[in-house]
């Protein structure tokens, strides 16, 4: 089984453009994947495919993620002049990091019983930048979990044959999976005392429920 | 109009008297037809009831139809999506008077433990009235067959006549009610107003 | 609704895309006397028919629905739709704590809670390193194999049923199905919804008696599925109905994701319990069956020659198993918070690869959830097994592909 260390190089070869990254799992199982730059994706899956020794030929599972902007906090040492001294003082910096929604692909090779291969991609943002190829024409099993990211997060994929919400009606306009998303103000009491819902709770009755 | 006193000496005597209305109701609870109609994993409690060991046939109550016309009863077996819930409601609308519901399981009475879920109705009974409310995830089979016992409890209960008769006798009761229609985020209408009052919960 | 349009290929295409069933395109004339489902439209290539199969439909195996376009009763074009049982589950699971969603997973396919405890067990067990002991993990290969069985016998019993085999099979299959749900009951104290793992182990012990039961159940298994089988496998019937219909060739079953006794029907020699062997499935000593080629028939059959081979497994693991802890002693129920990464566990569940995608931020929930489900990836061909086939096949090909709605929904 190659590492994906040789794959990244394999495909740095080859592929013009490759902008591949390899994402590191702190977990005990250790299964790292490679971040793939979404114009080189299709290349870099048929390439993996073609490989003898690899020989991908079974998308397993397909899965999207959401990823909001989030401040991240950071210290930092910074020399400053402090009463005529350089002095190093910790200071915080606040990073915006822009939000992305990822897909992450993993593959297995039937053939050789080997696997799986993490691929992972992401989009420019959550709003605008959210088209990503699309892998069904070379891997059919991508078909309806691609629909289903679709749904659930708002990831157009560009080449499905039949992008449309799979699960959530026609008429649905969220992407309810998103870690922002608002439930629809639909239930009138929980007899559970969580804090979360008695305050939800409160405000359906109050009627001034933004969601409502 | 005889007592029950007499009634019985007479049945001693080999003697039946019964009202029409008594006999026309034993009829009724004794042949109920369910719709064949499974929603989820009640569903398949529903149809271990229907198989040897529980026998439902002891009821009355084998006879599944696949068609809400044909149907007197219609088990919400499972949970009700948003999705589904139209569905559901036109199905009640084409069963034939005097048709019931059960609503089996915790999904079908309140959306049970998916009830945080965004695509889960929150209780059949938003949309149309429910006779009999079987709780459990997913209930027993014995469950099952208790609320058939309710049911026909219920049914041998009726009036045909007088102030309280039974809805389907009356012309000014409703027996169809408004479909959903889907909407951009939640179902249109969310519930049947009419019908269902929300509960009120008094905390001490 | 009765439409007249001149329909070649590409405007076949385009009907079939976002706007099926919807009545008030240019061109459809309202006609009454047909169920608003139900719409012709005539053209050079003859009058096509469009038929919504579902969600109430006494053979899809509960709210399925599938959009069929016929040309007379040959199958054109067919559309699965899916969502009327999508009630959330991995929205639900990423606000609740890692084990609150263990019962969750008995929901999806509600045939085979064990399996799917099992699955996401062991993908929180490859995300934070705990191991099962020894006798838990035969405990595991117990359930998860008497789980195999329940599930093949009653698909076969449904399969018939779909077919007009009305009762006799499925009461047949329902009887045995029983007798292994009163052993799930007396072990966790639930007939379907066990919730009976946990991570690194298992929640309660087996008792001697437990064990005596199973090995009565389990040894008279066989003669139930001779009997099964002196009924079904040579029945005329059956083989005219299921014998070359839906043939699914290896190559589009590997490119289209299809796993587990579907895959194998088609002679793939794919089962995850020898591939990655995980548990303690390298001990046993059991057979792979694999289907010359690949119609309902080999689907059916397989179901059957699997269960066999379950039981096979049955007898070792229960004459084997030892005497020990059945819980990893560093794991813990309260405050369970993985440490960051993720983690993709799969395991042979009856249906075909069930596999569990988990990401950790180091919170008590999970920070992204996902089911991989094998009954929706297998559905990902049901087209191409219709296209060509009678209207009444759908019923014969989607019996044998097994599908729960609780899990393609989810």
């Amino acid at each position: 089984m190659k590492s994906l260390e040789e794959i990244i190089k394999t495909a740095g070869h080859s592929l013009e453009k490759a902008g591949l990254e390899l994402i590191d799992n702190p977990s005990p199982c250790g299964e790292r994947s490679i971040l793939v730059d979404p114009s080189s994706f299709l290349a870099l899956v048929e390439l993996m495919r073609d490989d003898d020794e690899i020989g991908i030929d079974y998308l397993s599972n397909v899965t999207g993620v959401d990823w909001p902007e989030k401040i991240v906090k950071e210290k930092v040492k910074v020399k400053e002049m402090v009463d005529g001294k350089e002095k190093e003082v910790a200071q915080t910096i606040e990073n915006n990091v822009g939000g992305y929604l990822e897909v992450i692909y993993h593959f297995y090779s039937v053939q050789h019983k080997s696997g799986p291969w993490t691929l992972r991609m992401r989009t420019g943002d959550r709003e605008e930048k959210v088209t990503l190829p699309s892998i069904t024409p070379i891997f059919q099993s991508a078909d309806f979990q691609e629909r289903e990211v679709f749904d659930l997060y708002g990831i157009r994929f560009e080449g499905h044959p039949d992008l449309r919400r799979i699960f959530m009606w026609d008429e649905f306009e969220d992407y309810p999976m998103r870690k922002d998303y608002e439930d629809p103000d639909d239930y009138e009491y929980e007899p559970t005392p969580h804090k979360k819902v008695l305050v939800r709770t409160q405000r359906h009755y109050e009627g001034n429920d933004p969601g409502k | 109009m005889l007592d029950d006193g007499l009634k019985s000496e007479l049945s001693k005597q080999g003697i039946v008297t019964t009202t029409f209305e008594e006999i026309y109701n034993w009829g009724r609870k004794n042949s109920i037809w369910p719709l064949g109609f499974g929603l989820a994993c009640c569903a398949i409690e529903m149809i271990a009831v229907s198989m040897a060991r529980y026998d439902l046939a002891r009821f009355g109550a084998e006879v599944f139809r696949p068609s809400p016309r044909q149907a007197d009863l219609m088990i919400v077996a499972g949970t009700v999506t948003k999705k589904m819930a139209p569905q559901v409601v036109r199905l009640y609308n084409q069963m034939p008077e005097p048709k019931y519901v059960i609503a089996m399981g915790a999904c079908a009475i309140s959306g049970g433990p998916f009830k945080q879920g965004y695509n889960v109705l929150k209780g059949i009974d938003r949309f149309i009235p429910v006779d009999v409310h079987i709780p459990g995830c997913p209930p027993r089979p014995e469950a099952l067959i208790h609320a058939f016992m309710t049911l026909q409890e219920k049914i041998g209960r009726q009036k045909l006549q007088g102030e309280n008769r039974a809805p389907h006798t009356r012309s000014d009761m409703p027996s169809e009610f408004e479909v959903p229609q889907y909407g951009a985020h939640d179902l249109t209408p969310t519930k049947n107003t009419q019908e269902w009052v929300p509960p009120v919960i008094v905390r001490s | 609704m009765i439409r007249v349009n001149n329909s070649d290929d590409t405007q076949l295409d385009q009907l079939m895309g976002n706007n099926l069933l919807n009545n008030t395109e240019p061109g459809s004339i309202p006609l009454t006397g047909l169920p608003e489902s139900i719409r012709v439209m005539e053209g050079d290539a003859g009058e096509v028919l469009e038929v919504s199969m579902g969600p109430q439909h006494p053979s899809t195996h509960g709210v399925f629905r599938m959009d069929v376009v016929l040309d007379g009763e040959t199958i054109v074009k067919l559309k699965p739709v899916f969502g009327y049982l999508h009630r959330n589950h991995e929205k639900i699971a990423e606000q609740i704590s890692y084990l609150g969603t263990m019962p969750y997973t008995d929901r999806l396919d509600y045939f085979c809670s064990m399996t799917n405890n099992w699955g996401y067990a062991l993908s929180v067990e490859k995300l934070t390193g705990l191991e099962p002991p020894e006798r838990a993990e035969y405990i595991r290969v117990i359930t998860g194999e008497l789980t195999r069985v329940v599930n093949h016998i009653c698909l076969v019993g449904f399969f018939v049923q779909d077919m007009g085999a009305s009762g006799t099979p499925l009461m047949y299959a329902f009887r045995e199905r029983e007798k292994i749900l009163d052993l799930f009951e007396s072990l966790s104290g639930s007939r379907m919804m066990c919730n009976y793992m946990r991570f690194g182990g298992c929640r309660v012990d087996l008792s001697p008696e437990w064990l005596a039961e199973a090995k009565k159940v389990v040894d008279e298994c066989p003669r139930f599925l001779d009997e099964f089988e002196t009924l079904l496998t040579e029945n005329e019937i059956l083989i005219a109905r299921s014998r070359d219909v839906g043939i699914l060739s290896s190559q589009k079953a590997i490119n289209a994701g299809v796993t587990g006794p579907m895959l194998r029907a088609s002679g793939v020699n794919y089962d995850l319990r020898k591939v990655d062997r995980y548990g303690i499935y390298d001990r046993f000593s059991f057979k792979v069956p694999l289907g010359p080629v690949g119609d309902c028939y080999d689907r059916f059959m397989l179901r059957i020659l699997e269960a066999r081979e379950s039981l096979k497994i049955l007898k070792q693991a229960l004459k084997d198993i030892p005497e020990g802890p059945i819980m990893d002693a560093k794991s813990k129920i309260r405050n369970f918070k993985p440490k960051p990464g993720e983690a993709y566990g799969r395991i042979e569940s009856p249906k075909g690869e069930l596999g569990f995608y988990l990401i950790s931020d180091g919170g008590v929930s999970p920070y992204r959830y996902r089911v991989r489900s094998p009954c929706l990836m297998n559905l990902t061909v049901l087209e191409d097994l219709c296209i060509g086939s009678k209207i009444a096949d759908i019923i014969v090909i989607l019996g044998s592909v097994d599908i729960v709605l609780g899990e393609i929904d989810r």
